[in-house]
């Protein structure tokens, strides 16, 4: 087992060509693994086109949303959920990437990865980076197909909302990869999707508007308020109009921050979850 | 470097041309009783003038001097002066108006009485009733050909439109149309006058010649029930291209063809849409959406509607100033 060589977390100095022949790497290896994918491409774009095409439609006359910013006038259904698309697309995605990090661990793929004399938060960094990039191709896919449904948001929306994107997919896969640390097998994944992915996709803004769920239910709605994703849904919302909302931005960044910490330590032999469980490689 | 100074210049050029179309939009506001200004360069409410009660129909005078109000509870026509925007008058309109429009000179006002079943006349000038009309059951839209010759009024009960000589006072004609027809505009070329209607749900395009019913549009909206389909407000542009239906409780505006009469498409606007007005150079539509208590914006070219203002409660009427 090659985690425990704990040396290679304090480097002798690399250029930083070094790190960018390895950041390439990462990132060219997660693009064709994606790409190869076509299912993973096609399902990725199918998830939320069957909610826009369908849901939306079927929601249509019975959620009537009102003005609220950044919009500046009536919107329909499909409009106001885009949106909470974009950001479920970057949610499954970085749940995703995580999944192929138990998968690597698994295969023991993994084991080359972390043997790169490289540091270990940049090795994560890259995987993330990767991640987010690849979540970055199906949201703008996604974007054009929604264009052909009459979601037409202004077109400097589609360049502003690149950033509050890059940051929200960081936020999204980092906490993927905080999560990857404690799954032990593939097959405890599905828990993940079940305790994770849902409550925060359900429990958040992406499907109704914050004013309607605190009518219904106010505790409902401070849970939405301290879900993160609610944030990055409510930032992509605002840049895709461009437009920002601090509040949005600054949880996002901060939450970004923290979970990536929280990744970096767990993946640190020496002090991770994984240490604490007594378990150092593969299941396998 | 020179890039950036032709984009700086198309900026600059875009925020003059903007300052150059400040016009001034004026809305009722049915259950307020106040009439909302809206400074058309910045989309924003500037001033609120109070006006008498259940003010509805709203229009400027042709020298953009005066605004008059319809004011249906206190039973008058208000005249507020659009620059120290106070009421300076009123007009003897007769029992609860509603709507009213002006002839092209711009002299004499003819005012729906919904109550008593007429068409009061009044001299704008001396502020003194000239001649009654009585008219169907239920008298609101009021539509003036122009060449002034003749004025039509629907009467929202007989469902008819009534062709009136503005010379004899006079019914010349009636032409049935669907239930409850709501307000009648003229092409500006005189060719087709067309009357919306209410509860049919219909927009019945008359040929003002022959004085018949040439055409129906009609409406259907996916999803929606054929009932929350109310066609009410009707503009068309100067050059009768195309037309503008405010779809009441559909919560839409109907843009139509003006020449082939299909719907092209439908906008989507705040509650129970009412009436529309152009801005003189129909660049903009504006909408009074009276559940939502806000106007639309809509960019007439792009066929978007681009704004949302918020007005005061129930806005009925709307009118725009040509400067």
């Amino acid at each position: 087992m090659t985690l425990d060589i704990a040396t290679h977390s304090q480097p002798p100095g690399f250029s930083i060509g070094q790190y960018a022949i390895c950041l390439r790497g990462i990132v060219w290896r997660e693009m064709l693994r994606f790409l190869h994918q076509r299912e993973r491409f096609a399902s990725a774009l199918v998830r939320p086109l069957v909610w826009l095409f369908i849901f939306a439609a079927g929601f249509r006359q019975v959620l009537g949303v009102s003005i609220i910013p950044p919009y500046e006038v009536y919107v329909l259904y499909e409009v106001f959920i885009t949106p909470g698309l974009i950001a479920m697309i970057q949610l499954f995605n970085g749940m995703q990437s995580s999944l192929s990090m138990v998968y690597d661990r698994e295969t023991g793929s993994m084991r080359t990865l972390l043997v790169s004399p490289l540091p270990r938060w940049f090795l994560l960094s890259s995987k993330l980076i990767a991640g987010t990039a690849i979540s970055l191709l199906q949201v703008y896919a996604f974007l054009a197909i929604a264009w052909f449904w009459e979601i037409e948001p202004p077109i400097v929306g589609y360049l502003t909302v690149l950033p509050a994107l890059i940051l929200s997919g960081l936020m999204l896969g980092s906490l993927g990869m905080l999560v990857s640390s404690l799954v032990k097998q593939m097959e405890n994944f599905a828990g993940v999707m079940n305790f994770l992915i849902f409550p925060m996709f359900f429990a958040s803004s992406a499907l109704y508007p914050l004013w309607r769920v605190r009518e219904s239910s106010p505790l409902l709605y401070y849970i939405c308020e301290l879900n993160p994703f609610t944030h990055a849904v409510e930032l992509i919302r605002f840049a895709l109009y461009a437009k920002l909302n601090p509040a949005a931005l600054g949880i996002v960044a901060a939450c970004t921050v923290v979970f990536m910490i929280g990744a970096i330590l767990a993946y640190d032999p020496a002090h991770g979850f994984r240490a604490r469980q007594g378990q150092t490689g593969g299941a396998a | 470097m020179q890039l950036r100074t032709v984009a700086l210049g198309a900026a600059l050029s875009t925020a003059f041309a903007c300052e150059a179309g400040a016009y001034t939009a004026y809305v009722s506001n049915e259950g307020a009783n106040t009439v909302s200004v809206i400074d058309m360069a910045n989309f924003s409410v500037i001033a609120t003038i109070k006006v008498g009660q259940r003010p509805r129909g709203i229009e400027l005078t042709k020298d953009g001097k005066h605004l008059l109000v319809a004011v249906g509870d206190d039973d008058t026509v208000e005249i507020v002066d659009t620059a120290t925007r106070e009421i300076v008058g009123t007009l003897p309109s007769g029992p609860d108006p509603e709507l009213f429009t002006q002839d092209p000179e711009g002299k004499l006002l003819y005012i729906a009485n919904e109550d008593d079943n007429l068409v009061t006349v009044v001299d704008i000038a001396k502020r003194a009733p000239v001649a009654e009309v009585q008219v169907g059951v239920e008298p609101e839209g009021m539509g003036m050909s122009p060449d002034g010759k003749i004025l039509v009024n629907t009467s929202e009960t007989t469902n008819m439109a009534h062709f009136i000589d503005t010379q004899t006072h006079e019914i010349v004609a009636n032409v049935l149309v669907d239930s409850r027809p709501r307000f009648a505009e003229f092409k500006k070329d005189g060719s087709e006058l067309w009357v919306s209607a209410e509860i049919g749900g219909t927009v019945s395009v008359i040929d003002p010649v022959k004085r018949e019913v040439t055409k129906k549009i009609t409406f259907e909206i996916p999803g929606l029930r054929a009932e929350s389909i109310q066609p009410v407000g009707v503009r068309i542009t100067k050059d009768g291209s195309k037309g503008f239906i405010a779809l009441g409780p559909a919560n839409r505006v109907a843009v139509v063809n003006g020449t082939t009469h299909a719907v092209e498409d439908y906008l989507l606007v705040g509650q129970r849409v009412w009436q529309l007005a152009f801005t003189p150079d129909e660049k903009y539509l504006l909408t009074t959406n009276g559940v939502s208590n806000d106007v639309s914006v809509v960019d007439v070219a792009a066929g978007k509607v681009i704004k949302t203002i918020q007005v005061g409660e129930l806005p009925w009427g709307v009118a725009v100033s040509n400067d």
